[in-house]
């Protein structure tokens, strides 16, 4: 698989400010990828230099193999975190032109809004102003305008923010179905679960420089510690701690089980799995036994935190 | 169509759409031509008639004062002075001119007194003080044994007659009318810039607290937005004054057909002002004002107001880029301000007096005065390497504040939050 964005040591300094230092990307076509990075770690910076909004003091940064060239953009489509419309504009006037600005021809957006409007159910806005409509509808035309120029590329920087449960579901469906067409998508959130539930690659930013990359299942595998979760029945409780604390590290741990079961969490070290299992088989019965896996909020808060 | 008409387009459209701009254009002339049917009238509202005591005890100025219109001189010489004074609010008098009895006139001429309630009016005091003055010197001729008569037959009156190099004659207030001209149009380019820059400034403030800049910007040039702003905004305001001169002009038939003027009586008012023969003379003021360089006005108009009103506008839409709401906006608003009022007291002042004189000269070079002030002075005749230097000097400041203004634009539209200083703008050029 081959990427369609390849980002080389990109540097961004404002004045005395470095936003971004050499940070380097490649998106794979066809990923969900996931950018991730607390406030002001540099991710709308990077996003920005992406959209050719600002321009990078040093580095370089290709498109489906090009250098990033003002005609990319009508590959681009933006959903930047801070949105609005114009106000007093018709909200079908307000698509065309915003179409028209990428490279659409008028007939052509014309087609392409009819489609959307009538996949979206908002038929019947075009003639409303965008102040007669509130925030989710709002929210909904700029997801179209965003979509609308059928781009290659799609960079949705906390999308989800502003739309009601049902609303963001739909949304959450559209962007599944754009990547099955053949888009990619670069997601920049907060919203930790909705990473894990969408994005198979994962970036993580943080005090302007990339700290992790790669598909979702090897950062987390890297990030895994060895440690499980064990539900067992025992009536030597005292028995099995003194085997288990021999060998490995205990901790009380906490899910969810029907049973009355000892719930304790168990880093392994550089034992394996068997050798816990053979433990625990000695002394009761075993009702879970789960590998923990690190969830993206953990590597987060880890690795910004370190 | 190309992004940049793309942008004009829609802001003219927004611009005409515009409710306050349909009732600004439409309700405008009709509110002037209002104010003026006003003023008109007030002015053939008879003022009260002032009522002025004199108590002349020299006897010798009493009988100097005519009566005026605006001033009635009554003579109370015979009354005592304090009753006078207790008089004056209960009778509803302006004011009391004392003259004292005094044998020596130079002794007298500082000893005369004006009591009022309120303070009179300057060229009140003139008056009064020249109709003293012209008594006492006549009486003191009379005291030397001078016979007045003859002096006042031996006083010469001269009046100069102006005549061009190339033979012709001119008119006398012909200046003041070329002023009228000239500070019409500089008036116009300013008016336009203030009106227009800001409505530029305040649709950049718009599309920044809506957050639409971000997805515009993604699509074009921050350059090609900011241009399409200023010309867009222009050419509404280019169809706002076409409008107004066409429901103006209509007006203007509507009230004099209405109102029964005639239209020569301007022009034979002037000519019976200046004296003698005032057919012959309406006839030197129409091919005087015939002569003026008029296709160098119109042309030179055109030309300082597009330079002008990009200068000025591209520096309206950097304002309104480092700002995020219009309050903000002021401290920064003062210095474009200042140079357009200058421009025009300069006009005004320095151009009537001494068309082609340093100050003049300079301030019509000065590309931020230059629209103004240069436009006064082209009535007078400016030669030609002037105006192309003023010119090249306009365009050269435009094409630099431009860059400028588009550096500050870029940055600024992408910041939110604390109110820039100047330091921080000077600091966005290096971006």
């Amino acid at each position: 698989m081959s990427n369609i964005l390849e980002v080389n040591k990109v540097v961004k300094t404002y004045g005395d400010y470095t936003a971004l230092n050499e940070v380097s990307l490649s998106v794979p076509k066809g990923s969900i990828y996931g950018l991730l990075g607390p406030n002001g770690a540099g991710k709308t910076s990077l996003i920005r230099i992406i959209n050719q909004i600002t321009l990078p003091d040093s580095g370089t940064i290709l498109l489906d193999g090009e250098k990033l060239q003002p005609k990319h953009i009508q590959s681009i489509g933006y959903l930047p975190e801070e949105r609005g419309l114009y106000k007093s504009m018709k909200v079908g006037e307000q698509c065309l032109y915003l179409a028209q600005m990428k490279g659409l021809s008028k007939a052509e957006a014309k087609k392409q809004l009819e489609y959307w409007f009538d996949k979206l159910d908002i038929k019947g806005w075009w003639n409303k102003k965008i102040e007669e409509l509130s925030k989710g509808m709002a929210q909904k035309i700029q997801f179209v305008v965003t979509v609308l120029h059928q781009p290659k590329l799609l960079i949705f920087d906390e999308p989800f923010s502003g739309f009601d449960p049902v609303n963001a579901n739909l949304i959450k469906d559209e962007i599944l179905e754009l990547r099955e067409k053949g888009a990619t998508i670069i997601f920049s959130t907060h919203r930790m679960e909705s990473v894990e539930e969408l994005c198979d690659h994962i970036a993580l930013i943080h005090k302007s420089n990339k700290l992790i990359e790669g598909k979702l299942n090897d950062v987390k595998r890297a990030y895994r510690s060895n440690t499980f979760e064990v539900g067992i029945l025992t009536s030597n409780v005292e028995g099995l701690m003194y085997d288990l604390t021999q060998k490995f590290k205990v901790s009380p741990a906490s899910f969810k089980s029907l049973n009355e079961d000892l719930k304790l969490q168990i880093e392994l070290g550089t034992a394996n799995s068997n050798e816990l299992l053979h433990v625990l088989t000695q002394r009761g019965q075993v009702t879970h036994f789960v590998e923990k896996i690190p969830s993206v909020n953990d590597i987060f808060i880890q690795t910004v935190t370190q | 169509m190309s992004i940049l008409t793309l942008i004009i387009k829609r802001e003219f459209i927004a611009k005409v759409r515009n409710k306050s701009f349909i009732v600004m254009t439409f309700l405008s002339p009709l509110l002037f031509v209002a104010l003026a049917a006003f003023v008109g009238y007030l002015s053939t509202l008879r003022s009260d008639v002032k009522k002025i005591m004199i108590h002349d005890e020299s006897n010798l100025f009493a009988n100097d004062f005519k009566q005026t219109d605006e001033y009635h001189y009554l003579d109370f010489s015979q009354m005592p002075l304090q009753a006078l004074k207790d008089s004056i609010v209960a009778e509803k008098y302006e004011g009391i001119l004392f003259i004292p009895k005094n044998a020596d006139n130079k002794e007298l001429s500082t000893k005369i007194q004006y009591i009022s309630n309120e303070s009179p009016s300057m060229s009140f005091i003139e008056d009064l003080q020249d109709i003293i003055g012209k008594k006492m010197t006549v009486d003191n001729f009379q005291k030397a044994g001078l016979d007045t008569l003859a002096i006042k037959n031996a006083q010469a009156k001269v009046n100069i007659n102006l005549t061009k190099v190339s033979g012709e004659e001119t008119v006398k207030g012909l200046n003041e009318i070329k002023v009228i001209i000239g500070g019409a149009f500089g008036y116009l380019i300013m008016m336009f810039i203030i009106i227009y820059g800001n409505m530029v400034m305040r649709s950049v403030i718009e599309e920044k607290t809506n957050r639409i800049i971000e997805i515009i910007i993604s699509s074009v040039k921050p350059f090609q937005l900011m241009m399409g702003k200023i010309i867009g905004t222009s050419l509404a305001g280019v169809l706002q004054f076409v409008i107004w001169a066409i429901v103006g002009t209509i007006l203007f038939f509507v009230a004099s057909l209405f109102f029964g003027m005639e239209m020569s009586t301007p022009t034979t008012e002037m000519a019976s002002a200046s004296g003698n023969n005032f057919a012959g003379t309406a006839q030197l003021y129409i091919s005087e004002l015939m002569n003026l360089p008029l296709g160098t006005l119109l042309s030179s108009f055109l030309i300082y107001f597009i330079g002008g009103y990009f200068l000025y506008s591209s520096i309206y839409a950097a304002i309104g880029a480092a700002v995020d709401n219009e309050t903000d906006s002021q401290q920064f608003l003062l210095p474009i301000i200042m140079p357009l009022m200058l421009g025009v007291y300069i006009g005004f002042f320095s151009v009537l007096s001494e068309p082609h004189g340093t100050i003049a000269t300079v301030f019509s070079m000065i590309p931020l005065t230059s629209p103004i002030v240069m436009l006064m002075r082209i009535p007078f005749g400016v030669p030609w390497w002037q105006i192309l230097i003023s010119v090249t000097i306009l365009f050269a400041t435009f094409f630099f504040v431009v860059w400028f203004a588009s550096k500050i634009y870029r940055v600024g539209i992408l910041m939110y939050g604390k109110k820039p200083t100047w330091k921080e703008l000077y600091k966005w050029l290096k971006y």
